[in-house]
């Protein structure tokens, strides 16, 4: 209490100093809070973009043989089928969730007078999910629509608006290369940066099994499947080869037969980006506040020199030399703490002012909006601790050796 | 109480060593009052500081109530001055920021005692050296002889056995003086071992016995 009244006592009676000595400190402070926090947006931004085709997924396209096997000639192609995905669901132990995608391209869809080209996917119901699309309004396909073959879809927004406006769409119906569907829900728009056929608003999504029926489709495009413990992703890929290796014939160890996309890998390699790229603008932001802890150890150089004598008299009366090294060290935390909350509240502010604004467009939806984490609080906090007592501890120290009788008589 | 055995101090002052104390041979017993006369730089203040243990002789023992102290470290050296000894400086060396109560507190806060009763002993202490209505006055705001008394009133905080006074009276005017050396008298019949250190011959011919010092010996 007496040193945090001898600190306010020190602030009144050198204003000038003190203030700028915790503005440099809020300055610091705020930039590396400001730094974290736009960079935290902008991966949060990317890593929702990146999830907008689905979180933990893989994509399993068919291939060809690239080795001998068996007395088979290497060049064969290997084409996946919908009984594919049943199998890999039955044999491969830690496959969560998994579905077959059929692809038609230029499928003419219409509704009244409305019209268009458009992707059409026969999925099973468990695409939804992982392939994170959710329904603004109506439901996703389910298996009663797979089992029975039903003629409904589930449309795109993109598709929702052009072919209906700004009506409701579900329970309406969509004419599908002349047949008619009936629409059991919308997709909510999502931010999507990338894709493997196209974006998911400009697609029509019907159950696997009135594609089939429909398009006579043998093959299928694509399986997309995600195991139930990420951890255990590279298993169960391996687990997929081998199965399928042993259904079509071909060496597991051939990794050109069957082609893979793994978005845990992409999103393992994008978090190690992205940990780097937090750690340069945390780095950067350190650098300034780096550069106001060098200017409060300065000022706390020249408070120890201008009190050599008060703290040869506070020795003389019994201050042991851990009081003087206490002493200096809270009034350093103090000036820190001061310009830290200020540094905090001015960021605090300034994201709460970017994130108030309308600010709308492409770039700002790939951007994302500044993000305060307690992670990002937590780490200013720490370099702010680290620069209190770095740029504390050596003027406390130096007003601890003071010899007490040669400061009674420095003047 | 106190005994110095062949004390020395040299100071270095560049590449020249400078010998303050050559060898002091002194012994002071409980409840005596002794001046240190000598002329300046006569070693006075340097003594005064090793036997207040502000400072550490070159050579030579030291022993406080029967303890050596000149080989103590720092810290057990400030419990020393913060509990045996209460120092009076010629420029009253009180903190200028701070009120006379403040002052007055420093040691007790250095002792760990607790705010109010230390508040409580710092205001008893200056109603009795006449200062009770100074109490929230900063050392800019007092006269040179009140200064003093707060001094001696922060001195006498954590109620010392000795108390060491350089040049009380040298920065005050000779009424102010007259009355700061009463005061000593008072503390001395109370029980208090006094050493002045001062170059004034009135001031010394007050104490029970008088050392005189040149060139860093006792001579008398």
């Amino acid at each position: 209490m007496r040193v945090i009244l001898q600190f306010l006592g020190e602030l009144k009676r050198e204003r000038t100093r003190m203030f700028l000595t915790v503005l440099g400190i809020a300055w610091g402070t705020a930039s590396i809070v400001l730094m974290l926090s736009v960079g935290q947006g902008v991966i949060e931004g990317a890593r929702r973009g990146m999830q907008g085709m689905g979180k933990a997924i893989v994509v399993v396209w068919g291939g060809e043989t690239s080795k001998p096997y068996r007395g088979l000639k290497p060049g064969r192609k290997v084409r996946l089928r919908e009984e594919d995905a049943r199998l890999l669901r039955e044999k491969v132990k830690g496959i969560g969730s998994i579905s077959p995608e059929y692809i038609r391209w230029g499928v003419y869809v219409s509704s009244g007078k409305r019209s268009m080209n458009t992707r059409t996917v026969g999925v099973w119901p468990e695409y939804g999910p992982l392939r994170n699309i959710c329904p603004q309004e109506g439901r996703f396909l389910n298996q009663l629509d797979l089992r029975f073959k039903r003629r409904v879809v589930f449309l795109g927004d993109e598709v929702a608006r052009r072919l209906f406006g700004s009506d409701d769409p579900v329970g309406k119906v969509v004419h599908i290369n002349r047949v008619p569907f009936t629409v059991i829900g919308v997709m909510k728009k999502k931010l999507q940066t990338s894709s493997y056929s196209g974006m998911d608003k400009d697609a029509t999504f019907i159950p696997a099994s009135t594609f089939r029926v429909m398009f006579g489709h043998r093959y299928v495009n694509d399986i997309v499947y995600r195991p139930d413990d990420i951890s255990q992703a590279e298993l169960v890929k391996a687990e997929v080869y081998r199965v399928m290796a042993w259904k079509y014939r071909f060496d597991p160890e051939d990794r050109q037969t069957l082609r893979m996309w793994d978005t845990i890998e992409g999103e393992r390699a994008f978090g190690r980006v992205a940990l780097g790229v937090q750690m340069f603008l945390g780095i950067i932001g350190g650098l300034s506040l780096l550069v106001a802890g060098v200017g409060l150890a300065n000022i706390m150089y020249a408070v120890v020199r201008g009190r050599t004598r008060e703290i040869g008299i506070r020795m003389a009366v019994g201050a042991r030399p851990k009081d003087i090294i206490y002493e200096y060290l809270l009034h350093s935390a103090l000036t820190v703490l001061a310009g830290g909350a200020i540094g905090f509240g001015l960021s605090w502010g300034l994201v709460e002012f970017i994130n108030a604004l309308p600010l709308k467009g492409e770039v700002f939806k790939y951007l994302g909006r500044p993000v305060m984490s307690t992670t990002t609080a937590i780490v200013a906090s720490v370099v702010l601790g680290v620069v209190a007592l770095t740029a504390g501890i050596f003027p406390a120290k130096r007003a601890a050796s003071i010899d007490p009788a040669e400061a009674l008589r420095y003047e | 109480m106190i005994k110095l055995v062949d004390v020395r101090k040299v100071y270095k002052m560049g590449k020249v060593d400078v010998e303050a104390l050559r060898g002091i041979d002194l012994e002071i017993e409980e409840g005596e009052y002794v001046a240190v006369l000598g002329p300046s730089g006569s070693g006075k203040s340097t003594l005064m500081h090793i036997i207040g243990c502000l400072d550490r002789p070159t050579s030579g023992r030291y022993y406080l109530d029967g303890r050596e102290v000149s080989r103590l470290s720092p810290s057990q050296l400030a419990e020393i001055r913060n509990t045996k000894v209460g120092f009076v400086f010629q420029s009253f060396n009180l903190l200028p920021h701070a009120t006379a109560l403040e002052n007055v507190e420093l040691p007790m806060i250095y002792r760990r005692m607790r705010a109010k009763e230390r508040k409580k002993r710092a205001k008893m202490l200056l109603d009795m050296l006449g200062l009770g209505e100074r109490a929230s006055h900063r050392p800019s705001e007092l006269s040179g002889g009140e200064q003093q008394r707060v001094a001696i009133a922060r001195a006498l905080a954590n109620d010392p056995q000795i108390l060491l006074a350089d040049e009380p009276t040298g920065n005050l005017d000779s009424k102010s003086g007259e009355e700061v050396v009463k005061m000593f008298d008072d503390l001395w019949r109370q029980g208090r071992t006094i050493v002045v250190v001062t170059h004034d011959p009135a001031v010394a011919e007050r104490a029970e016995r008088v050392v005189r010092l040149l060139d860093g010996r006792i001579v008398q």
